[in-house]
């Protein structure tokens, strides 16, 4: 066991089941291991170079764009095109379309965290009739997605004058089976004793959640955190349908309706610096979450 | 410190009974062993008792008070479970504190009846770590603590050994021995380990399929077992039992004879039966014989070591005393 220097390090990297053979991980030397090497640096560049070509063309202006070979090194232009396109945008500008992407996706976030823990307390530690059916019921929702609905959707949130609102981007996306039911097996694997001794030394149904299931669950809110972030970021359908008022636009869908109707000329530069600039919060959330995102899909820890 | 009293307790789930009816009285500051194998409803009563499984029928007071319908933090109660059930998120000291904090004892008060307790469980270095970085034992140890800092009325134990190794146990089983007596709080433990029964009750009670089959101190069980069960469960090697043409001068209804093994000699000289050593285990102190009788039964012999062992395969006789003979009848009863 001298071999493992840093036995949270192993957990981390090692998936749970590899865990226990530290000594008997197979040790590529020589040609395998530049070969290994290679093949991901290769693949690498192939998924970078797209974002690359976004970057350079962010900081060059609009002719160099439009002239045939395109460039490939960054030009002088930074400051400039991403002043332009935050201050200024296409349609509005994108600080502002920033903002309404970060409120909708730190509220669905927070909201179907919050939710399905709840749900998934209830579920799992309350005996209610019915339980069974309501927890089914919360599962088939895994089966309608967004867009399968959005129809009779919108035309509720139009009724409720939610159109062009924050409320009206966050409420229909905030419910989540995937997530409730993740907290469910999460809840299950608690050992039952624990409730039972927070019973014993007093703890209301909501204190022990608060005190010791939250905390508990930390690891896991994480993680999930970080795919409800992004899943929140990413929405296109739903806030493209909704919102009219430039004001309102996401960051996602308002690269999109940078794009010029007709004969306009579209502003190249300023859409890719809008492009780089939506990718900049995600790629934040998960670098900074990533041990815990990590700890929380591999660790079992009780 | 307070009494507690068992009046008809009965528990079913479903159509299932688990507890037939148990009446106990249990002295303030006594210390009640509950033994019995698994399944035999003993860890459901101290559930019932602590307030966790619900009574579906008799009564249940502690300090005479009917506490049936009373959650359990209302009942004066403190637990510790088979598993600790430690907070893992918490350190050790919030783990004892939890109870007070609850409460809303002030802060200066929780201090000091946490540390209070973590000296007497010598648990005082130990404060700040969280539960995983601690020992079984120091675990154990915690549980206990977090059950001494409430003051409780009673104490109930859910196996709390059975996770410890063999040499903690013995150690771990001598604390909350001295423990108890220190406090002098009454407690009711639960385990399936006849020897800590044996040496921890003041009183115990050898369950059986949800009946206690009896219910007194630890030496009078042992001597003289109410049931073929109480017999067969408590002593280790357990009472050998016998076809009763083999004893002496029987009761008429008698139909089963128990010997503890201690009560057989091998000797030729007026032996009740005879048999062929299968094989004899030196223990270094003691010796134990399996003789196994013309009938096919297999009887123990438990002899000191100074005594000469047999060689496997070779008939001796065995013999008994009248005096230490007892008789069941069909029903297991004592006669």
């Amino acid at each position: 066991m001298t071999a493992q220097p840093d036995p949270l390090a192993a957990a981390v990297t090692a998936p749970k089941g590899r865990r226990a053979q530290p000594d008997g991980m197979v040790e590529k030397r020589g040609a395998g291991l530049w070969l290994t090497h290679l093949g991901l640096i290769i693949g690498l560049l192939f998924i970078f170079f797209p974002i690359w070509l976004a970057f350079v063309a962010s900081t060059v202006s609009q002719p160099e764009i439009v002239k045939p070979p395109m460039p490939l090194l960054p030009g002088d232009h930074f400051f400039e095109n991403y002043r332009k396109a935050l201050v200024a945008g296409v349609n509005a500008p994108v600080a502002m379309m920033m903002l309404n992407s970060m409120v909708m996706a730190l509220g669905i976030a927070f909201g179907k965290i919050v939710i399905s823990l709840l749900s998934a307390f209830a579920i799992v530690y309350f005996k209610f009739p019915g339980r069974r059916v309501f927890f089914w019921l919360i599962f088939l929702t895994l089966m309608l997605p967004v867009e399968v609905r959005i129809v009779p959707t919108y035309e509720v949130i139009a009724n409720f004058g939610m159109l062009n609102s924050y409320s009206g981007l966050i409420f229909p996306l905030i419910a989540s089976a995937t997530a409730t039911f993740l907290f469910r097996q999460f809840f299950m694997t608690v050992p039952d004793e624990l409730a039972e001794a927070a019973r014993v030394d007093g703890a209301k149904p909501m204190r022990f959640f608060w005190d010791i299931l939250l905390p508990m669950s930390r690891t896991n809110i994480a993680a999930l955190f970080v795919i409800l972030f992004i899943y929140g970021w990413n929405q296109y359908l739903w806030p493209l349908l909704i919102t009219t008022d430039p004001s309102m636009n996401t960051i996602v869908m308002g690269i999109k309706q940078m794009f010029p109707s007709g004969d306009d000329v579209a502003d190249w530069p300023v859409i890719m610096a809008t492009s780089i600039l939506a990718m900049i919060p995600p790629v934040i959330v998960v670098i900074s979450m990533q041990k815990l995102f990590i700890r929380g899909l591999v660790d079992s820890e009780k | 410190m307070a009494t507690v009293s068992l009046s008809g307790v009965k528990k079913s789930f479903g159509k299932t009974d688990v507890i037939h009816g148990i009446d106990i009285d249990i002295a303030d500051g006594e210390f009640i062993v509950i033994v019995g194998p698994s399944g035999c409803g003993k860890s459901t009563l101290l559930r019932m008792v602590a307030g966790l499984e619900t009574v579906t029928s008799g009564e249940i007071s502690i300090d005479g008070r009917r506490v049936n319908e009373l959650e359990p933090m209302d009942r004066d109660i403190a637990m510790v479970f088979q598993n600790y059930a430690l907070y893992p998120h918490m350190s050790v000291f919030d783990n004892m504190a939890y109870g007070l904090k609850i409460a809303g004892t002030p802060k200066g008060e929780i201090t000091a009846r946490v540390e209070e307790a973590a000296s007497l469980l010598q648990l005082g270095d130990y404060l700040k770590r969280r539960p995983r970085e601690l020992s079984g034992g120091q675990r154990q140890r915690v549980a206990m603590g977090r059950a001494i800092v409430r003051k409780p009325a009673v104490f109930l134990f859910d196996e709390p050994l059975s996770n410890l190794d063999a040499k903690l146990r013995v150690q771990m089983r001598l604390e909350i021995k001295q423990l108890q007596r220190r406090l002098g709080v009454t407690a009711l433990y639960v385990t399936h380990d006849q020897v800590e029964a044996m040496t921890l009750a003041d009183r115990m009670v050898v369950m059986n399929a949800g009946v206690a089959d009896q219910i007194g101190a630890p030496l009078e069980v042992y001597g003289n077992p109410q049931t073929e069960f109480v017999g067969g469960f408590i002593g280790s090697p357990p009472m050998n039992f016998l076809d009763v043409s083999l004893g002496h001068a029987m009761p008429a209804d008698a139909i089963r004879l128990g010997v503890r093994p201690e009560h057989m000699q091998i000797a030729d000289a007026g032996a009740q039966t005879r048999g062929k050593v299968m094989y004899a285990e030196a223990l270094g102190a003691e010796t134990l014989v399996h003789i196994k009788l013309p009938d096919g039964s297999i009887a123990t012999v438990r002899q000191d070591a100074t005594k000469p062992q047999p060689d496997e395969g070779t008939e001796v006789g065995v013999t008994w005393d009248k005096a230490d003979q007892i008789a069941f009848d069909a029903a297991g009863k004592r006669c």
